[in-house]
């Protein structure tokens, strides 16, 4: 802990592909986390993703930098598929990943049992949110960190800090689904692929974009709209959680779960690095290389500024916030539930 | 092949009925349903638990008398204080098994034996032994697992001393969340949320913009639309090795649905009887084979559902 009261926090950040990994580092990232081009994690997206061995070069370059390469095996395999989860965790372990994220019990048990050096850490999509959920896994697994659920305020988390042996990651920056993540069937009730099982969330080969005379935007993900915009209105990408529907308690339609908007804690960061947060992540493994960059930089010199107990200025981040919309979520009250 | 007697439960009921209409919803399970397990609990919102105290106790009892086995269901998300607590008192029952619906509730059933609820996520071999190392003796499958791999899970645990139970009936649980989408729908919060979801026995509808009927709401759980209907599964199902087979509680006459589930389990009634009495319940959605196939729910299963004449 510095003179301010802060720890200094781990930046970890996206990477998509080795490009963005190599961009992230060179930004200032403390660790990145990135996936295999499988159904093995939670960004399971066409174009994404990295093969063994651009896994392999990726670590040697992050390693040579001083950055970290935390591995995404955060899904959960179907009974009689375990054998591509296992290979995923083998394959970690054999390139010195510097920690798996996983979700499933089974993948953490094996996790645990077959390489007890590895470093494992709690995916989001565990979804433990309380001391007694995160403690079971710290008791069977050996986890070292949690990344929290995107569902409690700051001063849950300081609480729950106090009541947990391991550290602590919480989203700071980037989209955010509604719903408690690991909890989530919407996409698979519409689309045929799971979130959980497959690592897809609403899937880019079930988006339709429909134009009429007026220039009215309809979007519809699989048979369903999902929402419709006016010329004047930007649209947003159809997820199911950021739709507009009609209700009965409703005059007009609504966004019945959450408007499209980027969650964006900058203006929270002291508060969540007093909090006890070992570690802020930054969401978006599906974005550009000059959108990891220009994040992962000022949320660089945002914690430096703020170590050093200057004032942090994260003001140019709006721009980068889908339809420069931005929230703090769960995070600053409770009012937001 | 597990050698259990195949048994029809009701799962907990997750809407937030009146407490009087909830006390004899109970009571007519206990007097008139042939259902063996009745898993009973708050497992949506811990702010509405407290209004079902009074009348819990007369429905174990009236439960129990009629031969019934109690589990206690705990809530399936946890957020504030209130939800740890609650999942403590629940978890905490000696009076009877069970059923952990989050992992919080997992700390206070290792070493003696319990259910595992369909909020927890287990969708293979290896993550019900690690449960099953702690005593976890039932598995209600999460919805979205389609019958291929339930199927493999139970040829793949026939060593180990668990059962397995799947939703055959009603609604189909989709996504939970921190935020009251009932509480939204009316422009208040989950604070000031007045209970508002008790306007809906079975949840509040969405339609798309387009007027499909889309979801529907239950306070900070979303729902299927449509209603998961599984009674024309029910013998390869059970060839595969499930031996429990859960109602989700709805407001339609669910003595009606239990005996037609029964009844075919039986043999005393054909898959087309079966199926015929679980027309004209009145649903307010129709009826899908939800995610069995490992399909998309939603576009394929209404239109089988009534092919199949369920509609």
């Amino acid at each position: 802990m510095n003179d301010n009261g802060y720890v200094r926090p781990e930046l970890v950040c996206p990477a998509g592909t080795p490009a963005a990994l190599r961009t992230a580092v060179d930004a200032g990232a403390d660790a990145v986390y990135c996936g295999l081009q499988n159904e093995t994690n939670a960004r399971n997206f066409p174009g994404l993703n990295f093969t063994p061995a651009e896994l392999e070069t990726a670590i040697g370059y992050a390693h040579a930098r001083n950055a970290k390469v935390l591995l995404a095996v955060n899904t959960f395999p179907r009974a009689g598929e375990f054998a591509m989860w296992r290979d995923a965790v083998d394959l970690g372990a054999k390139l010195n990943a510097d920690a798996l994220i996983v979700a499933d019990l089974g993948v953490a048990d094996y996790a645990a049992a077959t390489h007890p050096n590895l470093r494992l850490h709690l995916s989001v999509q565990a979804g433990a949110s309380s001391p007694e959920a995160i403690r079971y896994y710290c008791g069977q697994f050996g986890v070292k960190r949690v990344v929290l659920p995107r569902i409690l305020t700051v001063a849950e988390i300081a609480d729950l800090h106090s009541q947990i042996p391991c550290e602590i990651e919480a989203f700071v920056f980037g989209n955010i689904g509604m719903m408690a993540e690991g909890r989530c069937s919407l996409t698979n009730y519409v689309c045929g692929v799971s979130t959980n099982m497959d690592g897809v969330c609403s899937p880019a080969a079930d988006v339709h974009y429909e134009e009429d005379a007026e220039r009215n935007l309809t979007t519809r993900l699989g048979r369903y709209v999902i929402d419709r915009f006016s010329a004047e209105e930007s649209a947003g990408y159809p997820t199911i959680c950021k739709g507009r529907y009609l209700c009965k308690a409703r005059n007009e339609p609504y966004y019945a779960f959450e408007e499209p908007v980027t969650l964006n804690l900058s203006a929270l960061l002291p508060d969540l690095m007093r909090a006890g947060v070992t570690a802020l992540k930054i969401e978006g493994r599906q974005r550009s290389r000059a959108y990891v960059r220009a994040v992962v930089s000022a949320f660089r010199k945002a914690v430096d500024d703020i170590m050093a107990g200057r004032e942090a200025s994260l003001a140019s981040l709006v721009a980068l916030t889908e339809g420069q919309r931005e929230t703090q979520g769960a995070y600053r009250s409770k009012t937001w539930r | 092949m597990r050698n259990t007697a195949a048994e029809v439960t009701l799962g907990p009921c997750l809407f937030n009925w009146k407490p009087e209409a909830w006390r004899d919803f109970y009571f007519r399970i206990a007097d008139e349903a042939p259902v063996g397990t009745v898993y009973l609990g708050e497992v949506i919102c811990s702010k509405r638990a407290p209004l079902f105290d009074e009348h819990c106790g007369a429905v174990v009892d009236r439960l129990r008398a009629a031969g019934k086995t109690v589990v206690y269901s705990t809530l399936s998300e946890v957020t504030q204080a209130i939800d740890r607590k609650l999942i403590e008192a629940v978890a905490s029952r000696q009076d009877g098994l069970v059923e952990a619906n989050d992992g919080a509730a997992l700390p206070y059933l290792q070493g003696r034996a319990h259910h595992i609820g369909p909020f927890i996520n287990v969708y293979n071999e290896r993550s019900v032994t690690v449960l099953a190392r702690d005593g976890a003796r039932n598995f209600c499958l999460p919805v979205e697992l389609p019958a291929a791999s339930v199927g493999a899970l139970c040829r793949a645990t026939q060593d180990l001393d668990v059962t397995f139970e799947v939703l055959v009936f009603g609604r189909m649980p989709l996504a939970l969340s921190a935020r009251c989408y009932h509480a939204r729908a009316h422009g208040r919060t989950k604070d000031s949320c007045r209970f508002v979801c008790e306007e809906d026995a079975d949840g509040l509808e969405l339609r798309t913009l387009s007027g499909q009927p889309f979801l529907a709401v239950n306070g900070v759980q979303t729902l299927s639309h449509d209603f998961l209907n599984l009674i024309d599964r029910l013998k390869v199902l059970r060839d595969m090795g499930v031996s429990r087979f859960r109602l989700s509680p709805h407001s339609c006459d669910m003595v009606r649905v239990a005996t037609a589930f029964r009844g075919l389990l039986d043999g005393t009634i054909t898959a087309c009887e079966a199926a015929e009495a679980l027309i004209g319940l009145n649903l307010p959605g129709p009826f899908s084979n939800g995610f069995y196939h490992g399909k998309a729910a939603l576009s394929r299963g209404p239109h089988e559902g009534r092919a199949a004449g369920l509609q």
